[in-house]
């Protein structure tokens, strides 16, 4: 697919330290929806499962690939929707007397 | 190679264009007020990426894909509304489901490719297997365990570590011969199955006081296996995505680690309960103050500046609303009140801050552990909820405590300090508490949640 194995790891390299860089300037008051919002993101390996299920290149391969698009999809859908419930609730101050 | 196929190329594009929105989405993840940015961005990028996977050209049957999206969603949407005290054991049980999704894929792969699967990729598709098959049944354990379907207390056996040790150089032992011989496909189930097994025996022996770091920790091992699934499938979209999940979770995972005054390994393979909980028997019934939700509120009415301690106990309690509405009338009478956040109160990163956004809490009231202890001297009364080793003043000065290093609240510095607690038992890791014996500590014996409506009944009543 055009890439080499090298590219893979520059990529990943990059990645890492994007991925430390803007974690680390996370507050600490929102790692439960950072952890939730990373867990849906992480869920794009959906689309690894989706094309193997798209292919059909064996049913065995099919089957686990529809396990794995549920699974997948689930914690898309929940992950965007719990952390978007989340940070709704997150408010600042209100003026303390009215 | 040949050029990319017309479609390809597209779809390469848009899986560049999500990938920025994924990095966008978490560095609006920095503020509160971007934050909401945040998730659209993930998102958008997600859409965008789902959408451009199926004009991949070598999909035929689109059939089962829709059946998996619709009841991934179907299943997605429930995990998505659960209560905020069950926010702990939901993550877990998501970190189990990518986990499965990357483990499944990575095994339909070898089976598609074997026997001409090329050195490189056979080993990152053995990590992404390993990775993924540890942690799915290592989360699944680590949300029974925070759902209480499982015991919580940790559960340790002569030579556990040796046996962990020696099933994963076995499992390692054989993705090496794998990588080596890829023709030896008999050795994948091996790996795959002592993967699983050994996750279920990683946490094992974790205590729920840990459950913080290990989430985290899995977190992070999600996002390397879907990194790892990534390289075997040339997709730098997952590699990314990979990597920053990857990140995220080992980032959290040394941030409550150094919480606790731990090294990762400890956590894993301490088996922290057992010793103290021995510990603690040796302790005597000393005397401790009492004092009844009368005596708290006039307390707390005359207090200038009061610091909440929320802990595990609050969430148990669900006592976070009721925690409000003292919040409210204190605050209604003039006096100064702020919470007081410990990094690993409660069983994951964050906790304590969206239970109480949850009950309506300003998100300024909330203040992290470094930034409050300087004020413990000058606050009139800190009311402890629920929280126990985390404002252990042993941490600071009793060399031979377990948990002694470990950076705690000092709210043992405030004039009067107050414990809602159920009873004298030591709390989950089994440390007692000599904050109880202090002068200027008075323990409220009850409920959390009832305790803070009869405090809260009692200052609305009288004057």
């Amino acid at each position: 697919m055009g890439s080499t194995l090298i590219d893979d790891l520059f990529i990943f390299m990059l990645a890492c330290f994007i991925g430390f860089e803007v974690i680390r300037h996370v507050s600490p008051l929102l790692h439960t929806p950072l952890m939730s919002l990373t867990n849906a993101l992480d869920a794009i390996a959906v689309v690894g499962a989706i094309v193997l299920v798209g292919e059909r290149k064996s049913e065995f391969a099919t089957v686990l690939g529809v396990i794995a698009i549920v699974a997948a999809t689930s914690n898309v859908v929940g992950g965007f929707f719990i952390t978007d419930r989340m940070l709704k609730m997150f408010k600042s101050s209100r003026p303390v007397k009215k | 190679m040949n050029e990319f196929a017309g479609s390809q190329y597209i779809i390469e594009v848009i899986y560049l264009i999500a990938s920025a929105l994924f990095i966008l989405s978490l560095k609006w993840m920095s503020s509160p007020a971007t934050a909401r940015h945040g998730i659209w961005a993930g998102e958008l990028g997600m859409v965008l990426a789902v959408a451009g996977t199926l004009l991949h050209h070598g999909i035929v049957d689109w059939k089962w894909i829709v059946v998996g999206l619709v009841l991934g969603t179907g299943i997605g949407i429930p995990l998505g509304m659960v209560q905020m005290t069950a926010v702990p054991q939901r993550t877990a049980l998501s970190h189990a489901f990518g986990a499965l999704c990357v483990t499944l894929v990575g095994t339909a792969e070898f089976y598609l490719r074997t026997p001409n699967v090329p050195k490189f990729m056979m080993a990152v598709l053995s990590m992404e297997v390993i990775l993924g098959g540890l942690t799915f049944t290592g989360s699944l354990m680590a949300a029974g365990k925070l759902q209480e379907i499982l015991p919580q207390r940790p559960i340790t056996y002569k030579g556990q570590n040796l046996v962990n040790f020696l099933l994963l150089a076995v499992a390692i032992a054989s993705a090496v011969y794998l990588v080596l011989h890829p023709e030896a496909k008999q050795f994948f189930p091996l790996i795959v199955g002592i993967s699983l097994i050994f996750g279920v025996l990683l946490i094992i022996p974790i205590g729920g006081a840990d459950m913080p770091t290990v989430i985290s920790l899995l977190n992070g091992y999600a996002g390397l296996s879907a990194s790892a699934m990534g390289f075997v499938l040339q997709n730098k979209l997952l590699i990314i995505a990979g990597a920053l999940d990857g990140s995220s979770g080992l980032i959290l995972s040394v941030i409550m680690s150094k919480a606790m005054n731990r090294s990762f390994t400890n956590v894993l393979f301490g088996a922290f309960g057992q010793v103290q909980a021995a510990a603690a028997g040796a302790e005597v019934a000393k005397p401790v103050h009492s004092a009844t939700a009368e005596e708290a509120a006039a307390i707390l009415s005359a207090a200038n500046k009061v610091v909440i301690v929320p802990g595990y106990g609050m969430a148990v309690a669900q006592a976070q609303h009721k925690v409000r509405e003292l919040y409210d009338i204190l605050t209604k009478k003039g006096v100064d009140v702020r919470f007081a956040i410990h990094p690993v109160a409660g069983r994951m990163p964050g906790h304590m801050n969206v239970l109480l956004a949850e009950a309506d809490i300003p998100y300024d009231r909330l203040i992290e552990m470094d930034e409050i202890n300087g004020d413990f001297p000058q606050t009139d009364v800190a009311l402890v909820i629920g929280a126990n080793d985390v404002t252990n003043p042993a941490a600071r000065n009793d060399q031979s405590s377990p948990i002694f290093g470990m950076p705690i609240l000092d709210v043992d510095k405030a004039h009067t300090v107050m414990v809602i607690k159920r009873g004298m038992s030591p709390g989950f890791a089994g440390i007692d508490n000599p904050l109880y014996y202090l002068d200027n500590t008075l323990m409220l014996f009850g409920d959390a949640k009832q305790f803070v409506g009869a405090i809260v009944r009692e200052l609305s009543g009288g004057h």
